[in-house]
């Protein structure tokens, strides 16, 4: 028998919205599942993505050291890296903040909107890039699908068509917004 | 004087008017040339480049909206070529300014937005400028958000042509150009300003907006501009 493709998915900085609007895809989901496994991501537990995926689902724009090394990771292990949602896709909302130099917006944001204990932070928490980019911008991206969040028929489009050898078409469910 | 001419428009021969432009002709023979900064009732100005055409025997591809007919005029206005470009046009016009259509009041009633999704544009494979730009609501009534102009001018004629105001010019050149009113005066303080509201009608994006409606919810009634010019038309 055929070894099942695998899919793995992450999120670097979004909302969590695409892989809700990813789970919304209800018995799509018992469909893909039927046919692939997802061996890596928030919705199962393996602590590190692991070598010959399929297919890479990523969420969110690259905004701190940890999503470029994620996706890094996630492209060099992965055959097919789908950018899922506008943020992978435009940087979308994450990206409003670049043209405002790091150092000035977390100021704004830890010291001067701080009621408690204003500080930055730098224990536990990566460092931010400077900007928030989109995806494509510092790995190859192979598929884009944009929206806020994606809907649902259009993330099944192009899952099933990875899946069944087709090469992956929105026609008119592609949708920025 | 105007006269009858005979041209070919992806391979149909019709029948227009001097004077009459490649848009003009298509439009009324029900054949589909995407535009942006075009809009029927103000002048053209040629400004988005989205309309391209290839006519044969000239090499370089010509905007349909300001090139008008004549005898024997051959254009093509669908090819992969011209596609290319296209798409290169639309991905250019979300490179120089912030389009964060999540965001956005004139999200899903967008023409840039629109366009974008028809031409297939599914990423923008240029680096994004991000400029630092302000909005102004200094307008009892209505917006204007820097960050989603496209500079097409649309509102700039609407207010000038129709409204006989022309309280809109641009400043700057190139990449740098802004949109700016009276002499860069907020738009609030814009003495000429009836508050008409057809600059608002007339723009294709979420670059101007009424006060007051949230994501999406900006609908715009984009014919009162054509309907007014062709009402003085027959005046
Ligand atoms: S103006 Fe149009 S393309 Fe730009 S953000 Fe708004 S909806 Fe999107
Ligand atoms: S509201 Fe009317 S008068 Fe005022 S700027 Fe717009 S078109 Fe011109
Ligand atoms: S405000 Fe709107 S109509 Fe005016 S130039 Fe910008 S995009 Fe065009
Ligand atoms: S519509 Fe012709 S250049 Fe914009």
């Amino acid at each position: 028998m055929m070894d099942r493709p695998t899919i793995g998915t992450c999120w670097l900085d979004g909302c969590s919205g695409c892989h809700m609007s990813l789970l919304d895809i209800d018995e799509g989901v018992v469909a893909v599942l039927r046919k692939a496994d997802i061996v890596f991501g928030p919705l199962v537990d393996a602590q590190e993505w692991p070598e010959g995926v399929d297919v890479a689902v990523v969420e969110g724009a690259i905004s701190s050291q940890d999503d470029l090394r994620l996706a890094q990771t996630a492209r060099a292990r992965s055959s097919v890296v789908v950018a899922l949602g506008d943020c992978a896709v435009t940087g979308n909302v994450p990206a409003m903040r670049n043209g405002i130099p790091t150092r000035k917006l977390l100021e704004r944001i830890y010291v001067e909107g701080a009621t408690d204990q204003p500080q930055i932070p730098t224990e536990g928490v990566p460092a931010l890039l400077k900007q928030a980019q989109p995806l494509h911008q510092s790995i190859r991206v192979d598929v884009h699908v944009p929206g806020c969040p994606p809907k649902p028929n259009a993330i099944l489009t192009v899952l099933s068509d990875l899946l069944e050898g087709r090469e992956p078409d929105l026609g008119s469910r592609l949708r920025f917004g | 004087m105007s006269e009858k001419v005979k041209v070919r428009i992806d391979g149909e021969v019709l029948t227009a008017t001097t004077g009459q432009t490649i848009l003009e002709v298509a439009r009324a023979n029900n054949t589909y040339i995407p535009a942006l900064c075009y809009m029927e009732g103000l002048s053209a100005v040629g400004a988005c480049r989205l309309c391209m055409v290839e006519i044969s025997g000239v090499g370089k591809l010509q905007p349909a909206c300001t090139t008008p007919v004549q005898e024997g005029l051959a254009v093509v206005t669908a090819s992969p070529q011209l596609e290319a470009y296209r798409k290169i046009a639309l991905e250019l016009l979300f490179a120089e300014r912030n389009h964060v259509c999540a965001v956005c009041v004139s999200s899903g009633h967008c023409e840039l937005q629109t366009l974008a999704q028809d031409h297939g544009v599914t990423h923008v494979r240029y680096p994004y400028g991000y400029p630092r730009l302000a909005v102004d609501t200094s307008h009892p009534r209505y917006v204007l958000d820097h960050n989603r102009c496209i500079l097409c001018s649309r509102c700039v004629r609407a207010c000038a042509e129709i409204e006989g105001a022309h309280v809109w010019d641009f400043a700057g050149r190139g990449i740098r150009s802004m949109l700016v009113s009276e002499l860069s005066r907020p738009w609030g303080e814009a003495t000429t300003c009836t508050s008409c509201g057809k600059c608002v009608q007339a723009c294709p994006t979420g670059a101007m907006a009424e006060k007051g409606w949230g994501v999406e919810e900006m609908t715009k009634q984009r014919s009162v501009v054509s309907r007014l010019s062709s009402m003085r038309e027959g005046e």
